[in-house]
Formats: structure tokens, sequence, C-alpha cells
């Protein structure tokens, strides 16, 4: 597709009005294996040290008889190669992702640099506990920051991701249920929800009851306290919701749960909007998930790794998965935050173990990974906590919600705001208006990868008829975020006035409307070497 | 705070155009004894230096310089430097998952030469674009087994990593899946075939889902993967192996007969870093295609005939099934499977069998060398292993481990706290990172062990 | 494309004509449009029974999934293996083609679906035309 400015059109696509993109050169480039070569080699191993053995001896018919095909490139072609992959991508470091409930914030570089120390990243999680006191301290004092950001009581950091933590966090009420001897049936999920709170449900065995929100796109009380009963397990809530609204009468929920002796597990993808400000424990949750990937700024890398912590209340800590991290009180007592006082503790030489892992819990749930959880994420994670301290990490959630609150206010004129209540760090508008023209939020979304932003969330919540789910985050600046906003209404220009290039964008990519039918209908998820060989050269 | 691209000025005249006065009428919907009236009791904040000092310091107190002979599912390799090079490019470090294909063909592409070369390797027709880890990725392939044949028990093999059937466990229980262990020969550490065609048989008329074992095995063994297949097919049973060391199928055959197989890619590329983030990944035979949780990137063309690539197969997963997908697992391990790609690459068709190879080198010297030490004996025998190796002492190696320790060796890891019958039984690995000098330097400090009375 | 006047609907958008005593059981024109572009169709087994208003297999697009509910209670005698391999073959012609074929144990089951003049009101009512 053209960019040639002369075209109308083409006038439409920001070149020169916005000043955010401007059309550039990307390399091709082929897969791997079309560009192997038998022969080439970018890998040189040092010398054996020890006598060679002959693999057929050794192995007897366990031998691979046959090598994979694996690539054979230089590593100047590799590097060339995923160099030029990395151009084709959107990324945080390029600009704004308006995706509700992601939190697509700055990903601290600073936590990559601390995540790769050797001590820490060469770290066998087998190693004995006390040589291990070192990244022990690390996961303590994550555990004890994040305790007193959600105003829990306990915590485990083993889950992988979000999904996982549900997962965990849903198991920690079935356990506790059990023990009062009914793991009772149905989990109750509002409408708005994510697609991993169901799916979580019944992995753990429960069937969901949908929960309809109100008009407000909160929880009907009455509603609620009318589907709560003795068979109710839990409600699986998102607070703020995933329309960007504060649950205010969470007290309420909580009370009316907690009367039928049901739990509040409480979703924290929202957490952008609460640390520091307000703290689940303290308006009733009784269990909860983080994502270190989301509030806590460690990287999406393109679809994880994640982590899912789960913190829960003192009642449901006997249920934690093995092992949980303890002090021995005996050794050295630990100053509060240690190795952040003038003192450091600790050298070359291995450390009467203060911290150590415990398997002695007979009420566990069990395992939900092996070993402890994304290591390397909590590394981030506390470095990212440790650089904003209290204050930053309030004025963090103060600029999210200012930012959300400026494209609400700048933008709510010309999209339809289906809920008028309060949006904290996202906001979500519908495409009613647009829709009349025949554009869905879909095509607006596309058309906005024309104006150099990554598309808001298309379509969800459910609850709202061709949502648009925008959640800045506070890493964005004035500028950018105006930016933003004059390309939102750009596009609804166009959308009156030029429907047909809404509807047909993205015009400025590298590949545009790829088929996603015949990618579902005949699946091709390998490259395969070609049937015929190539002429050799 | 440095993070933040915002100065008060610009704060003010924000509030200002949205007619707020202040910051805390934007809070002002929660309820006012909700409200934190107080800072969080977090360590104050830290200039960068001092954070780069505090974890320096976390690493310095975690003892480096110790070599090392751990292995059990978590493996040392050395990481071509490119690996961290490329993958801390911003484009695919802080890029999302991509699901708007057209500004995502980078992570795409990469993700789809992840699939191809995992299907190459583990002799299998497709592969996902990454689990969790290999714990869960067994856990989850089980769950598939289960979907796909409509029987609701399992087999699992006692050799399988006691930490992944640990996984298992917790995930079957709520899904009514009762499993039973299988029993290995004490000879050679080998699954038991004669005891495993016997639990199958007494399965009953719904039979088994799945037989899921490990190869190499939790004590570094290599099962007869065909034996094992003819047993469970013939029972209707799925095979299913899982594979804890990636870098084994340089030089050990594929597990071609099996239907589904489930690794942990850690070995190609990614950190050891106390046991996380890892790399898993599902592969299996194309009739299983839909029942496989996870993402898939298929390739495609464009309106103008353009190649590309896009997630494809969603609808099994969670945020269109919801309640029924085929998993709840959302995001995934997107950034180290990105790694193996590239560790892969690097080494490419010859590099990994020999890479392979040396491991098979290292360990058979080690397993030489510390096996012929006074009151010490390799505990398996008769059967191939890669490169672990069960070494069984006379002293228990609670005494000659703080020993080694002194020396600043890690040694083995003790086979007692998972498998009681195996007294002073040690797991000892030897990648290509271990050195000829430690080897020998282990095997003088066991040989010193006082012989017992 | 108009509904034809021998088949018979429910509201679930599936219609099934009756031959003899054996009903072919697709889906609705409206149903497909809905859909977009079908990309699988998620068939039973031969011999698998059929409840009436039970889900008997799903059909999907790329973006979405639904179930398909069966009219009537039976067991089914054939599967249509074309759509393995050509599920479009719905959105080209949904009136003709088939999805499953059901042994129907009791025809009077019919009678209780809509007629197409009734499934077409119902549309109108559903889409407000």
């Amino acid at each position: 597709m053209t960019t040639d400015p002369t075209i109308p059109e083409n006038r439409a696509i920001g070149l020169h009005t916005t000043g955010k993109i401007r059309p550039h050169q990307t390399q091709n480039e082929a897969l791997v294996f079309e560009k192997s070569s038998p022969g080439k080699r970018a890998y040189k191993l040092p010398p054996l040290d020890v006598p060679a053995v002959d693999p057929a001896t050794l192995l007897g018919t366990a031998l691979r008889e046959k090598g994979a095909e694996l690539p054979e490139l230089s590593e100047i072609e590799i590097v060339r190669h995923f160099t030029r992959l990395s151009t084709w991508n959107y990324a945080i470091d390029l600009g704004m992702y308006p995706l509700g409930s992601c939190t697509m914030k700055y990903n601290p570089r600073v936590n990559e640099a601390v995540a790769r120390i050797e001590g820490l990243a060469e770290a066998h999680p087998y190693r004995p506990d006390s040589l291990a006191q070192g990244i022990l301290e690390v996961i303590d004092l994550l555990q004890r920051c994040l305790i007193e950001i959600t105003g829990m009581d306990a915590i485990t950091l083993q889950p992988a991701a979000g999904a996982h933590g549900e997962f965990t966090g849903i198991l920690l009420v079935r356990a506790w249920h059990e023990l009062q001897g009914n793991p009772r049936r149905r989990v109750l999920i509002p409408d708005s929800a994510h697609g991993t709170n169901p799916a979580t449900a019944a992995i753990c065995g429960y069937t969901v009851e949908n929960l309809k929100s109100n008009p407000e796109g909160g929880i009907d009380l009455e509603a609620l306290a009318a589907q709560v009963d003795s068979e109710t397990a839990a409600l699986m809530l998102t607070n703020p919701s995933t329309i960007g609204v504060f649950e205010s009468q969470i007290h309420k929920i909580a009370g009316i749960l907690h009367a039928k002796g049901a739990l509040l597990y409480m979703d924290g993808a929202n957490m952008n909007a609460l640390v520091g400000k307000a703290r689940p424990g303290d308006f009733g949750v009784d269990v909860m998930h983080l994502n270190l990937h989301k509030t806590f700024s460690t990287p999406h890398g393109g679809g994880g790794p994640g982590s899912g912590p789960v913190a829960c209340k003192a009642f449901l800590e006997p249920f934690l998965p093995i092992p949980v991290l303890v002090r021995n009180p005996q050794m050295h007592r630990a100053p509060s935050f240690p190795l952040l006082s003038a003192e450091r503790v600790g050298d070359q030489e291995p450390q009467p173990a203060s911290l150590s892992w415990s398997y002695d819990r007979p009420q566990s749930i069990g395992r939900v990974r092996a070993f402890y959880g994304n290591t390397g994420m909590f590394i981030r994670a506390l470095a990212y906590i440790l650089a904003n301290g209290p204050d930053g990490l309030r004025q963090t959630t103060e600029d999210a919600v200012l930012n959300a609150n400026y494209i609400r206010d700048k933008l709510q004129n010309i999209y339809e705001l289906p809920y008028k209540t309060a949006s904290m760090h996202e906001v979500v508008f519908s495409d009613k208006r647009q829709a009349a023209r025949g554009v869905k939020t879909g095509d607006i979304a596309k058309r906005l990868i024309d104006y150099g932003f990554h598309p808001y969330t298309v379509s969800f919540p459910m609850i709202v008829h061709g949502a648009l789910m925008i959640e800045p985050t506070e890493s964005e600046s004035l500028e950018e975020l105006d930016l933003f906003i004059a390309a939102m209404r750009a596009i609804a220009r166009e959308v009156e006035e030029m429907p047909e290039l809404v509807k047909t964008a993205p015009h400025s990519t590298r590949v545009s409307r790829l088929d996603e039918v015949q990618a579902a209908r005949k699946p091709i998820l390998r490259w395969a070497p070609p049937a015929v060989p190539p002429i050799a050269r | 705070m440095r993070y933040l691209p915002k100065s008060p000025v610009e704060r003010r005249q924000m509030l200002a155009e949205i007619g707020a006065r202040s910051i805390d009428d934007l809070f002002a919907v929660i309820p006012a004894e909700y409200r934190l009236n107080r800072d969080l009791d977090v360590p104050r904040q830290q200039a960068e230096s001092e954070i780069a000092d505090y974890f320096r310091a976390a690493g310095r107190k975690n003892s480096t310089g110790y070599a090392s002979f751990l292995g059990a599912g978590a493996y040392r390799h050395y990481r071509p430097v490119i690996i961290d090079s490329l993958v801390q490019r911003g484009e695919f470090l802080t890029s999302y998952t991509p699901y708007q294909a057209e500004i995502t063909q980078g992570t795409l592409q990469a993700i789809f030469e992840f699939q191809t070369m995992i299907a190459e390797l583990t002799g299998m027709d497709v592969a996902n674009a990454s689990m969790y880890d290999g714990s869960t990725g067994a856990a989850e392939v089980v769950m598939m087994a289960v979907r796909v044949t409509g029987r609701h028990q399992a087999v699992v093999a006692r050799t399988v990593h006691p930490e992944y059937r640990e996984v298992l466990a917790t995930y079957a229980k709520h899904q009514g899946l009762p499993t039973s262990l299988a029993a290995y020969d004490p000879e050679t550490g080998r699954i038991d075939l004669a005891a495993l065609e016997i639990q199958l048989a007494a399965a009953g008329t719904e039979g088994t889902a799945c037989v899921l074992v490990q190869s190499p095995n939790f004590f570094g063994i290599i099962e007869d993967i065909p034996a094992i297949a003819a047993i469970a097919h013939a029972r209707g049973a799925l095979l299913i192996v899982s594979i804890a060391e990636a870098v084994s199928l340089g030089v050990v055959r594929s597990p071609v007969e099996a239907d589904i197989v489930s690794m942990e890619a850690q070995s190609f590329g990614v950190a050891l870093s106390y046991g996380g983030p890892f790399c898993g990944v599902i592969a299996a035979k194309e009739q299983f295609l839909r029942q496989m949780p996870g993402r898939l990137v298929g390739q495609t063309v464009d309106s103008t005939g353009y190649r590309g690539f896009v997630l494809t197969l969603s609808t099994r997963e969670q945020h269109i099934r919801r309640e029924k997908a085929t998993s709840n697992i959302c995001t995934n391990q997107a950034l180290v499977a990105l790694m193996a790609t590239i560790f892969l690459t690097v080494y490419g068709k010859e590099g990994i069998r020999e890479l392979a190879e040396h491991n098979l080198a290292k360990a058979a010297y080690a397993a030489k060398k510390l096996g012929v030490q006074p009151g010490a004996k390799l505990r398996f025998n008769g059967a191939p292993r890669f490169h672990e190796f069960v070494l069984q002492t006379e002293e228990a190696p609670a005494v000659w481990s703080q020993r080694l320790l002194d020396e600043k060796i890690v040694g083995g890891i003790d086979l007692s706290r998972w498998y009681p019958e195996l007294r002073n039984c040690t797991l000892w690995c030897a990648t290509e990172i271990v050195t000829r000098e430690q080897i020998d330097a282990a095997a003088k400090v066991l040989a010193a062990a006082p012989v017992e009375a | 494309m108009p509904y034809p006047a021998n088949y018979r609907y429910t509201r679930e958008h599936e219609w099934i004509a009756l031959s003899g005593s054996i009903g072919s059981i697709g889906i609705t024109d409206y149903a497909q449009k809905s859909l977009g572009d079908i990309v699988y169709v998620d068939l039973p087994k031969v011999g698998d029974p059929v409840t009436a208003n039970a889900s008997f297999g799903s059909v999907e697009s790329v973006k979405a999934v639904s179930d398909l509910f069966s009219p009537v209670t039976g067991s089914v005698t054939a599967v249509n293996e074309e759509l393995k391999s050509a599920p479009d073959k719905i959105n080209e012609a949904p009136h003709e083609t088939w999805i499953i074929k059901v042994e129907v144990a009791d025809p009077a089951q019919l009678d209780v679906l809509l007629d197409a003049a009734a499934y077409e009101a119902f549309v109108s009512e559903e889409t407000g035309e």
C-alpha cells in the first residue's frame, strides 16, 4: 500500500497533521530455515577435556539416527534475522499501548540488569539453602512488600502467571471449604469478567454461575444476595471492574458472601488503580492474585513470562502451596529491610541459613509448579518497588488514574460512554455512534495503527456492545496522550467523512488484513522442508 | 519519580482541564474508610545505584564460585551472549502478546520458528507456542489425554520428576482423575514394563487415558519408548513423554511413538534463575491438535498475498471458550521461548548434536570416576543414560556433601527425600560446563570418605 | 435467502428436514451469517445419541464458537464428512448442507418446532428488521 502523500486519503494518515509517525523502510526477512546452508555455523564448543565417547556404543537403540532439521547459519545472519524481525514489532519502548486491563507500563531496564547478576541468575533451585540466602532474602522482601501493598496476611509467589494464580487462589478457597465439611459446587462470576476466570473455576471442579451486572456496570447487590447460597464457594471479582469502575459497595459484597460462608476472590489485574491508595485486604477480600507483568512492570516479552502471586488472609495461610519460605527466629534477627541498612550483611561466605523452605505443611494444597516460581520476575518486580518507594507507588497510581480520566474527558463527546460512573485507571467507550455509520470498534482499532499506536482492547468486556477499552497507564506523557486523543478524534472524523478508509485499515503496515479464516481452516503450524530439494548452489 | 513522565505543572494543567480540584477528586469513588491515609510500609525510594548495590549484595550472599553437579530438572548450559543482546531489544522485550498481527510479525514469525524446531526435535507433528514450564505442561497434557480419550484414569511412572508428579496431583485432584504410579525396575532404573502391563490390564472397562513417562527419566536413564508405547497403545491409552532435559534430543532419538510430548526447554539458553522463568512446550500428533492447550501461531497470507503469521485456532482458548476452554492459560513464556529459538539457531543441526555428545562424554567420565571411589557405585545398570546418573555411597550423603561444600563443590542431590528406598543415593549431573578438574576434585573428596567398619 | 417450507426450525437456528424416519440437521442462513466464515465443525460420532435441546457439537468461526443444539431426540446415523475439509460449505449453502443425520425416535417431535413462517418471524424479532 503506497503512502504517497499527494493522494487525499493519505493526507489523512497523519503524515503531516499529528507528527506521530512517518513511513520507514523495514527489511524483509525469510524464515531461518530458508536461510540455512549445511556447514554454516555460529557455535564453537571448547575441546573436550575428558575422553570422547561413541554415542552409538553408549546409547544403543536410543541413539538418534537423523539430526533434527534445525537451521545452520552464521552468527551475523542470526543477529540480522532476529534484529530484522524485531523491527516489525510495536512495543512499549516505541509508544503507548492503550490496552485495557493489561497495564502496559514502562519496563525499567535496571530490572533486566539486576535479574542477570550472576549470583542470582545462575542459582540452581536445588542448591542448599545455606548457599541461597541472597535470593531467599530477595524473595522474602518481595513477599513482605506485596503483603503490605495488598493488605493481606500471607502470600505465595509460586504461580507462573495470572491465570495460574487464579487457579491457585480458587484451590485455596476449595481447601478451606473442604475443611469446613463441604467444598461447595459453584463459583459466581460477573458477566464482565476476563475469560480466565470461568476457565479457572471449571478446572477447579466448580460450575460457573454468571452474575449479571447492574446498569452502572457493577455488581447488583440484590441479585447477588439472591444468588449466593450454601453451595456458593466464592465470588470472583475484578476490582476496579473491567470497565474501570471501583466497586464502591465492596464491603457489602463481602458481607453478603461471608454471611453465607462464601469467600471473596479478587482478580488483581487492575491493581494499578489501587496501589498505595487502597488495599484489597482492608475492604473484605479474602484471597487475590497479582500480575507482576502488569502492575509491577515486569516485561510482557511478546506474551510472557509473567508471574501471578496469590495473597490471602491468615485463615487461608495453612493451605498455601509448598514450599513456604520461613525465617528461623533463632538466627540473626534481620533488620527491617536487610541489605538496605548501612552495614551490608554477607559476603562470599555462606551464611547460617536464616531463611529456608519449609515443606512441613500438612494442609497445603500441594504444588502448582516445580521449584519456587518465576524468580527472575520476582527480582524485576522488587527492583520496581524499590525504585518507587511508598511515594513513587502512590504517585504512579495517581498518574494512572489521572491519565485515564484525561482521555475520558477529551473523548466522551465523540465516543459513546456506556457507563457514567467514575473511571479509575481505565475507561470503556462503545462504538455505538460509529456503528451507525457501519464502522465497528475493530475497524477503529485497526485504523489507530496507521496513527502509530497499538490498538486498545476490542470488544471486551462483553457487557458493552462494541467496546473500546482504554488503559493508558502512568507511563504516558501528556504529549503521547494528546497524540492519542488527536488520533482518536481524527478517526472519528474519518468515520463520518470516509468510513471506507477506516473499514479497510491498516494501510501502513507490512502486512494487512491477514487471512485468519484460512489460518484456522487449513492450519500450517510449522515450516516443512520442501518436497523437492532446492537446486544445489 | 523518574519513571513518571509528568511535571507538576502538567498534572495541575490536566486536572484543571478535566475539572478536578485535586487528584483526590478522582479517588473519591473509593469510600473514605478504605482510602489509605499513610505511606505504604515498604523501603524508601532507592536510587538506581542503590538498587544495583542491593541485588549485587544479594548475588554475593548467594555464594558464587561453586562447581555444581546439580541437575534434576534444571540444567546449566552455556548461554550464547547474543541471546541476551537480542531478547533485550525493546521490540521483543516490551512487546505485547501478538493479538494484533499486523504490528507483531516479529514475535509471530519467531514463535513459528520455535514451533517448527520443537516439532523437529521431538518428532511430533505440531508444537505450541509455550507453556509455563515442564511441570505444568505435564499436568496439562494428562488433562488433554483425558479430553481426547474420554477416559478418567492415568498411569504415571515413578521415574517422572517428583515435583512434576506433585503438580499433576494438584491438577488431577479436582478433575476426578485417579492416577496410579508405575514402578521402576530396581536394577536398570527404567520403568518396569511387566508391572506396567499388569497395571493397565487392571484398569477395568473404562481403561486408562494415558501413560506418562519421562525420558531421560529423573534418574537420568533413557526409557524404552517403543516398548512402553506398544503396551500403552495395546490398551487404547495414549503415550505421553515428558522431557526435562531438552538437550538430550541432540543425540537421543525422538520419542516418535508418543502421542503427546511435554517438554521443558530451559536447557535451550534459559538461565537457571533459581527455578524460573522456564520454558514449557507441548507437541503432539496432528490428530490431537484441537485439544492442545496454549497459543498456536499459523502461517497465512495477507490481502496482497504476502506471507504472514497469526495466532490461530484461538477458539480452544479461554478468551473465547471461557469455561469450556482447553486450559485457562493466557500469558505463556514467549520471551524465554525466543531465547530457546535463538539458542537452537546458534547451535543448529550439527551443534545441538555436538553439544549433546559433549554432555554424554562429561557424564560418562564423571560416572566412571565417581563410581570407582571406595564405597561408591553406580546404582543403576543395564540401560543407557544421558548426562545424569545415580551414585550410591556407603557414607550418608549429608556427611560427605558438607566436605564437598568445604571444597566449594555442590554434589549430587540426595534422592531419599523423594525415594526413601534409595538410601544413600544421590543424583549427579555433568553438563558441558563441568570441567575435568571439578570432577576429579569431587572424586578426591568422595575418596576421603572413611570406609564403614 | 428464503427458508425452505418443508423444513422445521429451532430458536437456536438449526433446521431439520425429515425423510422417512431420518432427519437431516443443519443451521440456517441467519446462523451462518452471524457466525461469519466457518473454520471448523466439531461433529459427533455415528451411533451417538442426541437429545432435543441438548448440544451435539459445535461450529467455529475464527473468533467464536457456537454450540449446535439438536431439534430432536434420536441417534446419529451419519455425519457429513465433507465438513472436515470444507466447513465453508455451510456458509455457501446453509440449507443444502446437512451436518448430521439422525434416526428420529418419534416424528411427532417436529410438531413443536417452528415452521418456515414462524422462524422467519422469529428472526425478524431478533434482528429488529
